[in-house]
């Protein structure tokens, strides 16, 4: 039987809720298959299963906060995953009797919810806790209508009583949890990994004139953005420098799939890094195609949990008329952020000449427990030499 | 189509792809990216858009000239002459 736990989504996550189960007991399941939708502080996620089989059995109550790491379904192998035997072990911490007790504990002594997936929904998005809400629907059942009351309810300013009101400790809104994710992932970065940073400038003139000309043949919804050409790069140049592109988990591990971490900002605060799954064998069109599909489901916070876990580098691009240049921090546990700041027209000296060119700086910060200065200036040169032949990316 | 008419579908397209704002709440001579905080992904998706309702392809090389809503309803006009 196979343990299905709650995956981590990053490195500042330590729990989420269990919000639907998208599988019953008696489904087949196979590999991306989506089985659970969990409430995160990233936003609800679809969780998928990496294995095929037959679901077996849900341990865990809709509703329930789970901890990373623990066993929420059983899953029967399929028949050649038996033979073949083996899973790769899921590098999760080992999960201890005594936090499976407790949580078995609290699932009993929490009273049967029963509320409609809108209902859910909308507690979750705005964070309205289901067992304070008493349902007016069938048998009891909360609905979308005593969901919207308790969240009007909510809103009320507190009446003065005189009596000193303790501030609820619980963060609320979508923007308060990502920022919340965001400073612990980014306090923890600090605290442990060691940054080294570099800088190169490069002449992003071909580049730029070379997309000009190839979105000029392109119907307007097929156009191509600066930052394909950019990841593009970054993946292929990734390819040659395995230590760049690894997680930092009890030594340096490389990561066979280069899986590009795009930072997304969000419009009202904070930033969330979607992963591109294996860019560097991705046509610019499939990485355009990607980013279309991926980004707008970032904005709303609707991601599936590979594409939040997956990340084996990470780059931020800074865009149009913003900033000339943008130092990272790293998303741990990887080892390197790639930062591009905005093009800019500058007076540029080349092969003894100068001339007014489109120039881009771009910075690398590595994790000097995985890399050295050398590696990374030599993955920056690579970048350099594959941008400056964007018709072969 | 008039000129309110093509502010009309250029406020719901940009609302559509920045539905936390209020675009129909620009001045003519703002710089709506700037405003909206629409980065290339969303310009991109609004130059799609506008493509797509009312038929005009915005040439890359034409970006720079339709920064603001009174450029940019001048441009259509001119284009769907």
């Amino acid at each position: 039987m196979i343990e299905f736990l709650m995956p981590s989504l990053g490195a500042d996550m330590e729990d989420g809720t269990l919000i639907e189960w998208r599988k019953k007991p008696g489904d087949s399941v196979k590999r991306g298959d989506i089985i659970a939708e969990v409430d995160t502080q990233k936003g609800l996620i679809e969780i998928e299963v990496f294995e095929e089989g037959t679901l077996a059995e849900l341990l865990i109550k809709e509703g329930t906060k789970v901890p990373v790491g623990t066993v929420m379904a059983l899953i029967n192998p399929a028949a050649i995953a038996l033979e073949t035997k083996k899973e790769e072990p899921i590098p999760l911490q080992p999960i201890e009797e005594k936090k499976i007790t407790e949580i078995t504990e609290k699932i009993s002594e929490e009273i049967h919810l029963k509320a409609s997936p809108l209902a859910r929904r909308i507690a979750s998005e705005n964070s309205i806790d289901l067992s304070l809400i008493k349902g007016t629907g069938e048998e009891g059942a909360i609905t979308k209508e005593d969901v919207e009351l308790a969240m009007s309810q909510q809103s009320e300013p507190q009446k003065s009583t005189g009596i000193e009101i303790p501030v609820p400790e619980k963060i609320n809104t979508p923007v308060e949890t990502i920022r919340a994710a965001v400073a612990a992932a980014m306090s923890k970065s600090n605290r442990e990994i060691p940054h080294y940073y570099l800088e190169k400038k490069i002449d992003m003139t071909l580049a730029t004139a070379w997309l000009l000309e190839a979105n000029k043949k392109r119907a307007v919804k097929d156009r191509i953005l600066p930052a394909v050409l950019l990841i593009k790069a970054v993946a292929k140049s990734l390819q040659d420098f395995p230590d760049l592109n690894a997680i930092w988990e009890n030594g340096l591990q490389q990561k066979k799939d280069i899986n590009i971490g795009f930072v997304v900002s969000l419009r009202n605060g904070g930033i969330i890094v979607p992963a591109l799954h294996q860019a560097n064998v991705k046509t610019i069109d499939e990485i355009m195609t990607a980013l279309n599909d991926i980004i707008p489901r970032a904005r709303a916070l609707k991601l599936r949990s590979s594409e939040l876990s997956d990340s084996t580098i990470t780059i931020t691009n800074i865009g149009q008329d913003g900033v000339d240049t943008v130092y990272g921090v790293i998303y741990p546990p990887q080892v390197a952020i790639i930062g591009f700041g905005s093009v800019s027209e500058e007076a540029f000296a080349a092969h003894g000449m100068l001339g007014i060119r489109s120039v881009l700086n771009v910075t690398l910060a590595g994790d000097h427990r995985a890399t050295d200065g050398l590696t990374g200036s030599r993955f920056l040169v690579a970048l350099d030499k594959n941008l400056q032949n964007p018709e072969s990316l | 189509m008039t000129e309110d008419e093509i502010k009309t579908i250029i406020f719901q397209l940009l609302k559509r792809i920045a539905p936390e704002t209020e675009p129909s709440e620009l001045k003519p001579d703002e710089k709506f990216r700037e405003i909206l905080g629409i980065d290339s992904f969303d310009a991109l998706q609004f130059i799609v858009a506008l493509n797509e309702k009312l038929g005009i392809e915005i040439p890359e090389e034409d970006y720079g000239k339709i920064t603001t809503i009174k450029t940019l309803v001048a441009y259509i006009l001119d284009k769907k002459k």
